[in-house]
């Protein structure tokens, strides 16, 4: 392995570490009395409002549906999902100093297999915040769901709801970016 | 033959004057004019004006928020007054602010606001306004639109000449109106005026951070009326400009016996002087009960504290703090130019506008120029002092603003107009006529040291025929004016709320970024607020029963109480949990004699409440919340004295009991 890839292998881990900070994902509401904007971010450990109070205004919004609350204390994920990066973090250390072609590409396997368990959990929650609805709920209306599109945009009853991938986001791509150059750009031998 | 056409001639010019007079009220320009004015004060749906307005509210007690150039109506403070639509006065928290030495006092006159100044231009921090008849002055914090203190100003008859504030807002200054005895409650004839009645300039400081007020000191002066005052700016913003009429100190129909005089005073006092003799000790502690009421953000609760004494200075012991200007005739407004040279006093029965030199002023101190002393204040040389005359003012000229090109606007009552006229010739050189009696006139920043100098507004005492009628006694006026150009023009006419004496305007960028969107729940520590839905419950403690409720979308918690007894004082302690701009939660009940309460996010007020009936009482919220805004209320079961139903609430389910 170069010292280019075992540099580039690094990288691809380290620059993993913003993402304790930068949301990767967010989920904006439009609605004609919210000129302001309300919505939420989503973070490997944390969930907030793109304002401060955003969440419990957006709740106080989903009860009268019937929606469960957002509740981040009550989504698991959000406690693993680090260790989970803590260990590609390491994972992408350890392929580096080894120089393990081997190990390289199993790193990139587990980030694709990951990124795409991450896609389809994302999934089941909206599913689950978007069909489980309490059934004494104010506002009902026959054949409406509310589960948010994993990315793009829906109109659900007066809220339009857009999500796309937020700042993290570019974090992540960059980690597989430079995981596949480190892989697939031959550098010089040491 | 000529004498019949002479009156022909003369019905001829009759009927055509009388069309002139009837036919177009307005009598303003012509309709491309008017498409002009039109396309300066729109301002489209969604769009922002340029300045925030506060008009003062007069006999209402309150400030008007409005926006300038379109005119619209933001928001009215209730300030002075109690407010029913809020609940301002009547809900507990609230009330301390309303209390004064005379007891609560639930209204005054509130005439003059003034923002807050930083370097002589204002900061758009707080604005603070007087109230005329149990003198008061108010401070309302910017960032909320609320009245957050109100001080009471002792040894005082009407605060008139108030609430004006220095250059860093050091102090703000009031003055009584009618002089009266210092000691509140002396028992004397009324014509005894001369040897027991006082008048007094309050010197009020203001804390740089907090703009907390506290009356530093008051100042002895001559049983005069003392009406106006101006902080001086630039190199005069050491002094404060009064201005005082019945020098001839009647005490009964002045309009006869205080108007004999040629000419009264504009009082020029050195407060940065006077300030330090009194941290000299040249001041004396005199007896004085008077308020200081504040608000505690944090605790959402205003405490009134009482105070029993004033440091009173007096200028026979503060030599060179205090001179007498004579100006003719009785004047009334005392205005100080963008540069601090020029003292414009508008003396409303005279026939000029005379203009003092500050300059001149020192330089006649200097050299003792004096004809006279009044209780050791020196009385200058009129001649030593005046610097023009401004000729053919109209008649009965007010008060006076700046537009920062060198020239000033005066308001003009008698002949209702504004005459415009130049600082460097004192000459008038255009003229517009008010609808109808103008009083104050304000230009956006027209008294700071750099006026904005665009619009002019006009605070007019009489609609008449200017809108459609609405009866016999019709809202104030106010008219919008563009000063840019070099004749005025009449933009907009519009009525206003009360009787708006005075006015402020300010840049939105002052006030719009700064402005609160809620009240941050977890900083609220009022003692009976609850943060959670969770925390909702009600406590008896002898006769006494908390009701400690929350409101959020779009219940109340707990909506059922029972247990209630005859002879119960309940307090209904309610706190909006939400966190979001805007979203505002009521509550009324049932034959409550007090008020409702609307609660802006994050806040929690206390309404008392003492059921003289049994039955069962409905509440509900006041404020359309929210789409099931109407499902929001509840019931309260009052039972008979010594009755043995056992206190217990709930929401939904049964709480506890």
């Amino acid at each position: 392995m170069s010292l280019q890839s075992r540099i580039l292998i690094i990288f691809a881990g380290l620059i993993l570490i913003p993402l304790w900070h930068i949301p990767f994902w967010s989920i904006s509401m439009s609605a004609p009395q919210y000129p302001e904007g309300i919505g939420m971010y989503i973070s490997i450990n944390n969930i907030e409002g793109h304002n401060r109070h955003d969440i419990q205004s957006i709740n106080i919004l989903n009860h009268y549906i019937g929606m469960q609350e957002i509740n981040k204390e009550e989504i698991p994920e959000l406690r693993i999902i680090p260790w989970i990066v803590i260990g590609m973090i390491a994972f992408a250390i350890v392929a580096g100093l080894t120089a393990s072609q081997k190990l390289l590409a199993s790193w990139i396997v587990l980030f694709v297999l990951l990124c795409i368990a991450g896609i389809v959990d994302y999934w089941w929650w909206g599913y689950e915040y978007g069909n489980n609805l309490d059934p004494q709920a104010p506002i009902k209306v026959p054949g409406m769901s509310y589960q948010p599109p994993i990315i793009g945009t829906k109109q659900l009853l007066n809220i339009k709801a857009s999500s796309w991938p937020y700042w993290g986001s570019v974090f992540m791509m960059l980690s597989i970016s430079f995981a596949m150059a480190a892989r697939y750009i031959p550098g010089r031998k040491l | 033959m000529l004498t019949t056409n002479k009156i022909i001639t003369g019905i001829a010019v009759l009927i055509g004057s009388a069309l002139l007079f009837t036919g177009c009220p307005s009598g303003q320009g012509s309709l491309l004019d008017r498409g002009d004015a039109a396309q300066k004060t729109y301002v489209a749906p969604g769009e922002y004006d340029e300045f925030y307005a506060f008009f003062s509210g007069g006999y209402s007690g309150q400030l008007s928020v409005w926006g300038l150039p379109s005119g619209r109506l933001f928001k009215n403070i209730p300030v002075f007054s109690q407010d029913p639509e809020s609940g301002y006065g009547y809900y507990e928290e609230s009330k301390p602010l309303l209390q004064t030495s005379y007891g609560f006092i639930p209204w005054d006159d509130s005439h003059h606001p003034h923002l807050s100044q930083t370097d002589g231009i204002a900061d758009g921090r707080w604005i603070f306004i007087n109230g005329n008849n149990t003198p008061r002055i108010a401070r309302i914090d910017l960032q909320v639109f609320e009245t957050v203190e109100i001080l009471e100003l002792p040894n005082t008859g009407g605060n008139h000449a108030s609430s004006f504030v220095t250059t860093n807002t050091e102090y703000i200054v009031g003055a009584t109106r009618f002089s009266i005895p210092f000691d509140a409650d002396l028992d004397v004839p009324i014509d005894s005026y001369k040897d027991n009645f006082d008048g007094a300039f309050s010197l009020i400081k203001i804390d740089p951070e907090t703009g907390k007020m506290e009356l530093d000191f008051q100042i002895i002066v001559p049983a005069y009326n003392y009406d106006l005052a101006r902080p001086g700016k630039g190199k005069s913003a050491d002094w404060i400009f009064f201005t005082t009429y019945n020098t001839e100190q009647a005490h009964t129909l002045l309009e006869i016996n205080a108007s004999a005089n040629d000419k009264d005073y504009v009082a020029a006092l050195n407060w940065r002087k006077a300030a330090e003799y009194v941290r000299d000790g040249r001041a004396n502690l005199i007896d004085a009960e008077y308020y200081h009421n504040y608000y505690d953000k944090s605790q959402g609760m205003a405490v009134s504290e009482i105070k029993d004494n004033v440091l009173v200075l007096d200028p026979k012991d503060a030599p060179g703090i205090l001179y007498f200007m004579p100006t003719p005739k009785s004047p009334h407004g005392v205005d100080v130019d963008p540069s601090g040279e020029y003292l414009v006093a508008g003396g409303k029965l005279a026939t000029v506008i005379p203009v003092h030199s500050f300059s001149r002023m020192l330089e006649a101190i200097e050299n003792e120029r004096f004809i006279d002393e009044v209780n050791g204040i020196p009385v200058l040389d009129y001649e030593a002092t005046i610097i023009g005359e401004v000729e053919n003012p109209g008649l009965g000229p007010l008060h006076t603003e700046f537009d920062g090109r060198g020239y000033a606007y005066t308001s003009v009552y008698i002949s209702s107009e504004i005459v415009k006229w130049s600082l460097e010739t004192f000459e008038v050189v255009d003229r517009i006529d008010a609808y109808y009696s103008i009083g104050h006139l304000m230009i956006p920043g027209g008294d700071t040291v750099n006026p904005y100098g665009k619009y002019m507004v006009g605070l007019t005492k009489t609609a008449k025929d200017r809108y459609l009628p609405t009866g016999p006694k019709q809202n104030h006026p106010a008219q919008l004016y563009d000063i840019s150009g070099d004749r005025m023009q009449l933009l907009l006419d519009f009525p206003t709320i009360g009787e708006p004496h005075y006015a402020q305007a300010i840049s939105r960028d002052k006030i719009m970024p700064n402005s609160q969107r809620i009240y941050e729940l977890s900083d609220n520590n009022h003692p009976h607020a609850i943060k959670r839905v969770a925390d909702a419950r009600v406590e008896r403690e002898g006769n006494v029963v908390r009701v400690y409720m929350a409101n959020i979308r779009s219940h109340f918690r707990p909506d059922n109480i029972e247990g209630i007894k005859i002879g119960d004082t309940v307090y209904f302690h309610l706190t909006n949990l939400e966190q979001e701009w805007d979203v505002v939660h009521g509550f009324a009940i049932k034959g409550m004699n007090n008020a409702e309460v609307l609660l802006a996010p994050g806040q929690t007020k206390t309404l008392k409440w003492e059921p003289k009936r049994t039955g069962i009482y409905p509440f509900y919220c006041t404020a359309f919340c929210s789409a099931l805004h109407q499902e929001m209320q509840g019931y309260v079961r009052v039972s008979p004295a010594g009755s043995d139903v056992a206190l217990s609430w709930r929401t939904g389910d049964l709480l506890t009991n």
